[in-house]
């Protein structure tokens, strides 16, 4: 018994580590990119450990720029995708606790076709409305800014819908409770439904923050000015048609740079999902 | 303190349902009063109408000499323990019973006080710092009665406190709840449907059926008096054997063949008027075959209860049940004769179910 359970363990710690080093070996090549100088790469001949040239590669692309296409250091691109990833994960999240909360809760007229409304939004994400929203946001001249950017990304029904499913299994009862308790609507969203509401709002926070910052179609349409670029439309502009224009190792560093938020964003929030399973209880 | 008045209470839910047709009652000041009545019969909608939860569709709500129709949950002065309980899981033990007196403004050290009183009553002063989740029912069920007793109401409701715990918890939070009343002196409505709660538990029992109420009195007069077929089985267990009769002379019943007296019933009845005659279980005497007034019974098989034992069997064609002292007799099946103690017969309109008591 033992012994087959010996066996079952290796096997599964063997094709688990060749499904880790299938999903690391190109990330890994991209870091050991970003540390050679252009020659080593574009001579085809990149060795699989790191090179050399890391401080001036990561230097260079951070606070000064490649020397031909996008100009602008990727400092000032994180901060854009990271205000923009943060307005739209946070914008989100505001407005569909409140939504989500106006119609499980409260019994306005219409509540119904409201809440339709808002699902129906569903079937239309940015790239079908794409012409219509970006001729409102020209004409209300949020072209190049970090409104433009995250405005029209915030509007979504799918965070409404997961805090309405999560608020209809909150027991009636607690909303009774609160009312003999004497406390309010807004004290009862602020005291009970918000804090029971933390594991979903991580959950939420994670996967619009990663949506916000891997955004492309649409921060390449409002965006004109070098300086309002995000991170991912300068990976995308770095990568010139001739290889030989292209400063590769840059840009596997600007990629090694655009991955680390959302990993950073998964990793504190993992802590946090964990601490909301183990403590909250409805 | 206060006492508690309805005033033909209505509820119409949105969707035509009638929960609750016109009911009138009163608690007084201190009082404990239990609505006992079976699934469904509108108790929970009478008491929450009562909290405020619900609203009134007609009649009057009052809670001492205030009409509180309009006015909101927290504003009654009352207090409610739930089925589930309730608790704010994310709270700590202290912090849900604390909740209610800080959305009051109460002072932070008259809270801390008032709570760690409630904690020592309910012997919870260990568990303070505990989430909900952590706890045990019955603890749980303290800490919801301990979130009703800081707030110092004028009324406590209970809506079946007691039905999430095991048999044996039951019984001794059902003593502890009692207690708990007569010492606060608090006014106090307790839905059930578990009778032995109700009987024990209530100085006012209030049995309810389809919305309405079938009987209001003190306990022991709603289990010697039922005034209706219906009261008459609900309350007793095994339930009353009710058996098709008529009327016989005054102060006489006949069943089948047999005849029975009948000391509290009318005087002025015709003769042949169809009746129910209901004969409780544990009133039922045997006695040997032949003695005057004493009545046939097939018994088909016996379930022993320990101290009791059940005799199942036939009477005048009828299913009919016995209970006695387990050494009373040795059980056998077969035809024995019984009569009943002729105060103990109760007896009612077969066409509107009225009990023919004496007035
Ligand atoms: N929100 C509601 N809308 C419509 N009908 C309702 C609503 N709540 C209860 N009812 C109906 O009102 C009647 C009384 O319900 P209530 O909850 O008061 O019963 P109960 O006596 O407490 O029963 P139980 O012992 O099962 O708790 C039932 O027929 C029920 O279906
Ligand atoms: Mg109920």
């Amino acid at each position: 018994m033992v012994e087959d359970r010996r066996l079952g363990d290796a096997i599964a710690y063997v094709i688990l580590t060749i499904g880790v080093l299938i999903v690391a070996f190109p990330v890994w090549l991209t870091f050991v990119a970003s540390t050679w100088d252009a020659a080593t790469i574009i001579n085809g001949k990149l060795p699989l450990y790191p090179g050399p040239y890391f401080f001036e590669n990561y230097n260079r692309i951070l606070f000064i720029g490649t020397s031909s296409t996008t100009r602008e250091p990727v400092l000032g691109m994180m901060l854009n995708s990271f205000i923009m990833a943060m307005a739209i994960a946070l914008g989100k999240i505001f407005i569909s606790v409140l939504s989500a909360y106006a119609v499980v809760y409260y019994r306005f007229p219409f509540r119904m076709a409201a809440f339709w409304i808002i699902f129906v939004t569903l079937m239309l994400p940015v790239e079908v409305r794409i012409f219509p929203t970006f001729k409102v946001v020209s004409d209300l001249g949020m072209l190049d800014t970090y409104q433009g950017l995250a405005v029209p990304l915030i509007a979504s029904a799918t965070g409404t819908l997961l805090f309405r499913q999560f608020f209809m299994t909150i027991p009636d009862e607690l909303l009774e409770a609160s009312k003999i308790d004497g406390a309010s609507a807004f004290k009862f969203f602020k005291d009970t439904v918000v804090p029971l509401s933390i594991t979903t709002i991580a959950a939420l926070f994670v996967i619009q923050f990663i949506y916000g910052w891997n955004q492309y179609l649409w921060p390449l349409l409002v965006t004109t000015k070098d300086s309002m670029q995000t991170i991912v439309i300068a990976i995308k502009k770095m990568i010139v048609t001739s290889d030989a224009l292209t400063e590769w190792q840059l840009a596997m560093a600007t990629a090694m740079l655009a991955m680390l938020p959302p990993v950073l964003v998964v990793i504190l929030m993992q802590r946090l999902f964990v601490k909301g399973l183990v403590e909250t209880e409805k | 303190m206060a006492q508690v008045t309805l005033t033909n209470v209505k509820k119409i839910y949105p969707g035509g349902v009638e929960a609750v047709k016109g009911v009138s009652f009163d608690i007084p000041d201190g009082g404990f009063c239990v609505l006992v009545g079976p699934s469904g019969c509108g108790k929970s909608t009478l008491l929450r109408m009562v909290a405020g939860l619900e609203t009134i569709s007609a009649g009057e709500v009052s809670i001492g000499d205030r009409v509180v129709n309009q006015i909101g949950p927290a504003d009654r002065d009352i207090a409610m323990v739930f089925q589930n309980y309730a608790l704010y899981p994310h709270f700590s033990v202290y912090d849900n019973m604390a909740y209610g007196l800080r959305n009051r403004g109460t002072p932070k050290d008259e809270i801390d006080k008032r709570v760690k009183e409630a904690a020592r009553i309910l012997a919870i002063e260990g568990l303070l710092e505990r989430r909900p989740r952590q706890l045990s029912g019955g603890q749980r069920q303290r800490v919801a009665m301990g979130r009703a007793i800081v707030r110092k109401p004028q009324v406590f409701l209970f809506d079946e406190p007691l039905s999430n715990l095991d048999a044996k918890l039951r019984v001794q939070m059902r003593v502890e709840i009692k207690k708990l009343q007569r010492a606060l002196g608090v006014t106090s409505i307790y839905v059930t449907h578990d009778q032995v709660e109700a009987m024990t538990l209530s100085d006012k029992l209030v049995v309810m059926n389809g919305g309405q109420i079938e009987q209001i009195g003190v306990p022991a007069e709603v289990y010697r008096k039922p005034a209706s077929p219906f009261v008459a089985t609900f309350i007793g267990s095994p339930p009353m054997n009710l058996l098709p009769g008529t009327i016989d002379g005054p102060g006489i019943v006949a069943l089948g063949d047999a005849i029975l007296e009948a000391r509290d019933l009318r005087q002025d009845l015709p003769a042949q008027l169809p009746v129910e005659v209901g004969l409780r279980p544990e009133d039922i005497e045997i006695v040997s075959e032949g003695e005057a007034g004493s009545l046939p019974f097939d018994v088909e098989f016996i379930e022993e209860l320990g101290a009791t034992q059940l005799f199942h069997g036939q009477l005048a064609g009828k299913p009919f049940v016995m209970q006695t002292a387990t050494d009373a007799v040795s059980a056998q099946a077969g035809r024995i004769w019984i009569t009943v103690d002729p105060d103990r017969v109760h007896v009612f309109d077969m066409k509107t179910g009225v009990r023919l008591g004496r007035v």
